[in-house]
């Protein structure tokens, strides 16, 4: 049966209550209970922490790698200006937000909707989650270079050539990636990451105890009723996991961009921190268009975290 | 309706419906292997040659072309093998003074694990560019791609090695150390059989995840050290017909990701949820 593990204590207390005593503790008790830790810490600190730095660092100075660019300098906030006043990189930052929330959103609602199938006992239940879990075991750059070649194509792609089967007039020339490069790309990502949700939510269904569902039937309650009041309350704990999950890779998301429109109307913040970087070899710009996307990060994974750590420490009091 | 009609009517929906969205779902595959398994030029048509003949021509030529995938998928199957073992190594002594011997506060290192996840990897793709190329000259390296690739599934194998030991019942190995078992002999004998499945299932997500990482591998590597899915990207060659190879590329590197998620099945979501949910 799933259950939320529970095993986090509340924030851990601030140091200034604790006895003196403990400090001395920590100071000499664990530095054999701590060595293990190290290796994982100090190896994460190294390779992951460090690069930030260096990129805040390299967003304040003027540095192209252009032949005929000046030397290296300090560029005080030019680079942060350069990113807000350039549409293109304004562009970035807004597609980035509409295609996160686009995707998170409707792959949400249709993972609720496909796990509370999935919920019920029917013929063949394991094949169909079988087949809803493939899209999510399908390499994102292949996925996205095959919708983008093989599904969404003008002329040989297979929506255009069902839609000319089907008889609709002119489908040979439905130009899918160019004209509607963010809805091609939104599509795709729900096809990927609904599965991922739907897995989160399916396990929080099969968590609820079916007798509480059992009794609210013997009293009356019809299945609207059971469900906003007593299944929706229930997995709403799993939606919000599965909600902020997925946000976090979805922002991140450079394949599908890369792979399907390669960047027309629909470049995202990572896609344009690589051609700045990769093409236009504007090394401080790119590292300002970095920072901003931590910063962005920053405040999705405070509330990200504030979620997690409050989805532990309820499950904790509930005991 | 009455209550009996409704339910008889979901008894046949319901069913209906799910092998509907799930069929949905699973057809851009099913047509990406039938695509593949299509001649080049039967691939490319309007509308598609359903009934085109069938032939693993393409998959053979990936192998027999003047620039094969041997050696991209020998890429992918080392950085993510030899990273997958390099995450193992970090993270279950990590794991283990996270709940087993808890530290102090262990919670503040579990969210530090965590944050670092959080921050977008194309944030500090720059500076470890410019490292790799000009201060260590090591450009287009599969050992920078294996710490890289380390670092990025460290802290989801820290919290999900962390979930899969705080199951072990502290009880028993209290026994066990009153009884005057040793530490060695209490993590061989009791942690390591119960977390065993733990660490099967942590090895394969992150196993998963490296595998399909491809904005690093695009930007650190050119040929020495390509992964596969880089190698895909240059199969799109638009002068001639290239749609079956691609497809039959793609489905190839998407193989071991698929029968690896399948054999994880039961614990995906665990790993996926970095251990919230079991």
């Amino acid at each position: 049966m799933a259950s939320l593990t529970a095993q986090l204590p509340a924030a851990t207390e601030p140091a200034a209550e604790r006895p003196p005593a403990a400090y001395k503790k920590w100071g000499r008790e664990s530095w054999k209970l701590r060595a293990p830790l190290l290796p994982a810490l100090v190896f994460l600190i190294v390779v992951t922490q460090l690069p930030f730095v260096a990129t805040l660092v390299m967003s304040f100075m003027s540095w192209s790698a252009q032949p005929d660019a000046p030397e290296r300098s300090f560029a005080g906030f030019d680079n942060f200006k350069t990113v807000f006043t350039t549409p293109a990189y304004r562009t970035a930052v807004l597609n980035t937000i509409e295609m996160t929330v686009v995707v998170v959103g409707v792959s949400a609602l249709l993972a609720l909707g496909i796990a509370l199938l999935l919920n019920h006992a029917f013929v063949g239940r394991g094949v169909v989650r079988t087949m809803m879990i493939a899209p999510f075991l399908i390499v994102p750059i292949a996925a996205a270079v095959f919708w983008g070649n093989g599904i969404l194509m003008t002329g040989f792609g297979l929506v255009d050539g069902v839609l000319g089967q089907l008889g609709v007039p002119g489908a040979q020339d439905i130009a899918f990636l160019t004209d509607h490069p963010k809805l091609a790309i939104e599509i795709e990502l729900i096809w990927q990451w609904t599965p991922f949700m739907m897995l989160i939510l399916l396990a929080g269904l099969q968590s609820q105890d079916p007798e509480v569902l059992e009794a609210a039937s013997i009293d009356g309650c019809n299945g609207w009723q059971t469900f906003v009041h007593m299944t929706l309350p229930h997995v709403r704990r799993y939606l919000e996991l599965s909600i902020v999950l997925g946000t976090i890779f979805i922002v991140q998301n450079f394949d599908s961009v890369l792979g399907m429109t390669g960047g027309l109307n629909s470049t995202n913040i990572p896609f344009a921190v690589y051609e700045t970087f990769y093409s236009a070899k504007d090394y401080g710009v790119a590292s300002a268009l970095g920072v901003v996307v931590v910063i962005g990060s920053l405040i999705i994974a405070t509330f990200a975290l504030r979620v997690v750590s409050s989805l532990l420490t309820d499950e904790e009091a509930s005991r | 309706m009455n209550a009996w009609n409704r339910q008889r009517v979901a008894k046949i929906a319901i069913p209906i419906a799910a092998w509907l969205v799930g069929i949905i779902f699973v057809i851009p595959i099913l047509y990406m292997v039938l695509t593949s398994l299509h001649a080049p030029q039967d691939a490319q048509t309007y509308p598609p040659s359903w009934g085109a003949p069938l032939t693993l021509d393409n998959y053979s030529g990936l192998f027999t072309s003047a620039n094969p995938i041997t050696p991209a998928l020998i890429n992918s199957v080392i950085t993510s093998v030899i990273s997958t073992l390099l995450v193992l190594a970090l993270a279950i002594p990590a794991a283990y003074s996270l709940s087993i011997r808890p530290v102090k506060k262990w919670s503040d290192a579990m969210f530090f694990f965590l944050s670092t996840k959080m921050l977008p990897m194309v944030a500090g793709i720059l500076p470890i560019y410019l490292f790799t190329t000009k201060v260590i000259n090591m450009p287009d390296n599969v050992i920078i791609l294996i710490l890289l690739y380390t670092a990025m599934n460290l802290p989801i194998a820290v919290w999900m090695m962390r979930s899969f030991l705080a199951e072990v019942p502290p009880a028993i190995i209290e026994a066990a150390s009153i009884d005057g078992a040793s530490t060695l002999r209490i993590l061989t004998r009791i942690v390591a059989p119960i977390s065993m499945p733990g660490v099967a299932a942590t090895s394969l997500i992150c196993f998963i995840f490296a595998w399909n990482e491809q904005l690093y591998a695009k930007v650190l590597t050119s040929v020495a050290a390509q992964t596969g899915p880089v190698y895909v990207n240059t199969l799109i060659q638009t002068e001639h017909a290239y749609l079956a190879e691609l497809a039959a590329g793609a489905t190839l590197i998407s193989l071991p990701v698929l029968i690896a998620g399948f054999a994880a099945q039961d614990k995906l979501v665990q790993g996926l949820s970095l251990g919230a949910v079991k």
